[in-house]
């Protein structure tokens, strides 16, 4: 562990999740781009197979930084018919862990529920643990690395994962 | 119930095809699908891939019946139902694993993994009469696999796969052929997602180029975004870019076949695949053309098609290959299940590439897939409304011949729909 990292306390990191949870909640999407370093990933794992790699293994959701770029333009066209409208959401996060330090990046876990409504009153509980590998960026952080893995058995239930998870 | 009329109004005469929306609603319709479809139908269980080693196993429901798909000691690709013949409780609870043995938890019966009843503790209580030889597990009336497709059908006087399967082998070769040891493999990951739509609208979703730029304009915003160009159509009729058909094969089994236009890990290069990509999908088409000679190799490469195998399983090969499957849960309700296959001897980098340009567009996930899961469930919305307004149109194309039907026609859907409501006719 460096010198700089010791500094940084769970708190800090709560409130990067929490600003960030928000914006996805509200569709703030160009605002969230700006919480990603340029090399960000995202990554939602097949439930039956949740640790492998992208690579080799058929994934929900393997975004790069370009593909997100493209996922915020298709999500905020209002032809992105399974997003219309908008699902409602609220995350809820809690077990903030900072896990690793190196350098500059900081590896964090943390659970999250994401409740979803969308119309006619269909919803779903996203549950799961998130995987950040975040970057110091002054006093705050950018996020490098985003992974999310849903406990659910089957995935079936939930539905499409067509808002930013 | 037992019908004599017809779920569809075929009038060849004026060209117009239109289907009953009851058989989307309604609970009669689909106690009678499950005598007279799944009951009857060769039923796609899984890739004998997914079995690497004796003794492996994945458990699913296929057609609402829970089963065993697993590999014996022997190397044996088995399918069992997942009920004990003491009780009735499934005997594997695991979704996947190895196991030499199935162990019942209720009264603790175990079963060999090719069936056979290995052992029944307290024996002795029983009579001479008891055999065990006759209670080893129970599988479907017939389970036979095409080029490593694995069905069940739960008819035993059901015709062999292959001949159920009739010209629809061609297009599953077209697959195999795509790798140079004409071995494909399931890669690892199951995607899954429920559908609030009866299981009969993602047979015609799954085929319908029509609704391409409708339902899907923000992905087709996407690719050229990705810089893949997207020319606007040259010919009456033409939908996509590329002209494509769709082609009847007999037996309820159809598929589209379409000139490329949105990249093939084989062997199609797009720019959406990065530069860094082009040579190796040059070598790639290069094995291709040694191995299966020029035209068979373009065959291959520059065509992709959708292909339903009659009542549930599609075979996209398209931007990536995917094999999916779906189940109805209720009239309002399926299941899908979907995975990508690939060839085994692919490289780390053309895996990765495949497995991103299956992201592009399939899947919970993906980049198209939910807006078909969106358009599926708004018709089923709309459908409350069946007993108002009875009749779907189904008709686009009639007025042309056989040869000249697109992949945006309804053609291909016709056909599902008449042999469908052929069987349904039939005394189960």
């Amino acid at each position: 562990m460096t010198n700089t990292a010791s500094h940084i306390t769970r708190a800090d990191i709560e409130d990067f999740l929490f600003m960030e949870a928000d914006l996805l909640d509200h569709w703030q999407l160009e605002e969230w781009q700006n919480l990603l370093t340029e090399d960000a990933c995202y990554y939602v794992p097949p439930n039956d197979c949740l640790e492998g790699s992208h690579r080799d293994t058929l994934f929900i959701i393997a975004d790069d930084r370009e593909r997100i770029r493209q996922r915020i333009i298709r999500v905020m066209d209002p032809n992105c018919h399974a997003e219309r409208p908008k699902s409602r959401l609220s995350r809820i996060i809690s077990n903030v862990r900072i896990l690793e330090t190196d350098g500059d990046l900081i590896k964090i876990s943390a659970n999250f529920v994401c409740h979803r409504f969308r119309r006619y009153e269909r919803g779903g509980e996203y549950v799961g643990k998130m995987h950040y590998i975040l970057k110091r960026n002054g006093a705050s952080f950018l996020i490098k690395e985003r992974r999310m893995l849903l406990k659910s058995h089957e995935l079936g239930s939930l539905g499409s994962v067509s808002f930013i998870l | 119930m037992s019908r004599q009329g017809s779920y569809v109004i075929d009038d060849h005469e004026k060209g117009i095809f239109l289907l009953d929306r009851i058989v989307h609603v309604s609970e009669d319709v689909l106690r009678d699908e499950m005598k007279n479809i799944f009951a009857k139908c060769w039923i796609y269980v899984g890739h004998g891939s997914e079995l690497k080693k004796p003794g492996d196993f994945h458990t699913r429901k296929v057609a609402g019946r829970p089963v065993i798909f697993g590999r014996d000691q022997k190397g044996v690709v088995q399918c069992f139902f997942n009920t004990c013949r003491h009780r009735g409780a499934i005997v594997c609870a695991d979704r996947t694993g190895n196991a030499r043995r199935f162990f019942c938890v209720y009264h603790g019966w175990s079963y060999n993994n090719d069936g056979d009843l290995a052992r029944v503790p307290g024996e002795e209580a029983y009579t001479e009469a008891f055999d065990k030889k006759q209670l080893g597990l129970k599988g479907p009336a017939k389970f036979e696999n095409y080029r490593d497709f694995w069905f069940l059908n739960l008819d035993p006087n059901a015709p062999s796969l292959k001949d159920y399967l009739g010209k629809a082998t061609e297009y599953i070769d077209l697959v195999v052929e795509q790798s140079p040891s004409a071995k494909m493999e399931v890669l690892p990951g199951t995607q899954e997602y429920a559908v609030a739509a009866n299981w009969k609208l993602m047979v015609e979703n799954s085929v319908d180029d029509y609704h391409l730029p409708s339902t899907h304009s923000t992905w087709l915003n996407f690719m050229a975004n990705s810089g893949v160009k997207m020319e606007a159509p040259t010919e009456p009729n033409q939908i996509l870019p590329t002209k494509g058909y769709a082609v009847d094969l007999g037996n309820g089994h159809f598929t589209t076949d379409n000139v490329n236009f949105r990249g093939r890990p084989v062997a199609k290069w797009i720019p959406l695949y990065g530069e860094e990509a082009e040579a190796e999908i040059a070598d790639i088409r290069s094995e291709l053309v040694e191995r299966l000679g020029p035209e068979r190799a373009t065959r291959v490469a520059d065509t992709n098609r959708n292909l339903v195998i009659f009542p549930n399983l599609v075979i996209n090969d398209g931007s990536s290959v995917t094999i999916r499957a779906f189940y109805p849960e209720g009239v309002d309700k399926m299941n899908v299940v979907a995975w990508a296959l690939g060839p085994v001897e692919e490289s780390e980098s053309a895996r990765a590439r495949r497995l991103d340009a299956f992201l592009t567009f399939y899947g919970p996930g993906g980049f198209a897939t939910p807006d078909d899961v969106e358009a599926l469930e708004m018709v089923q919305k709309g459908l409350a409304n069946w007993s108002d307004d009875r009749w779907s149109e189904m008709s686009r194309g009639m007025g042309r011949s056989e040869e000249e039907q697109l992949n945006s026609d309804e053609f291909h859907l016709r056909l599902f729909w008449r042999k469908w409501d052929a069987m349904m006719k039939e005394e189960a």
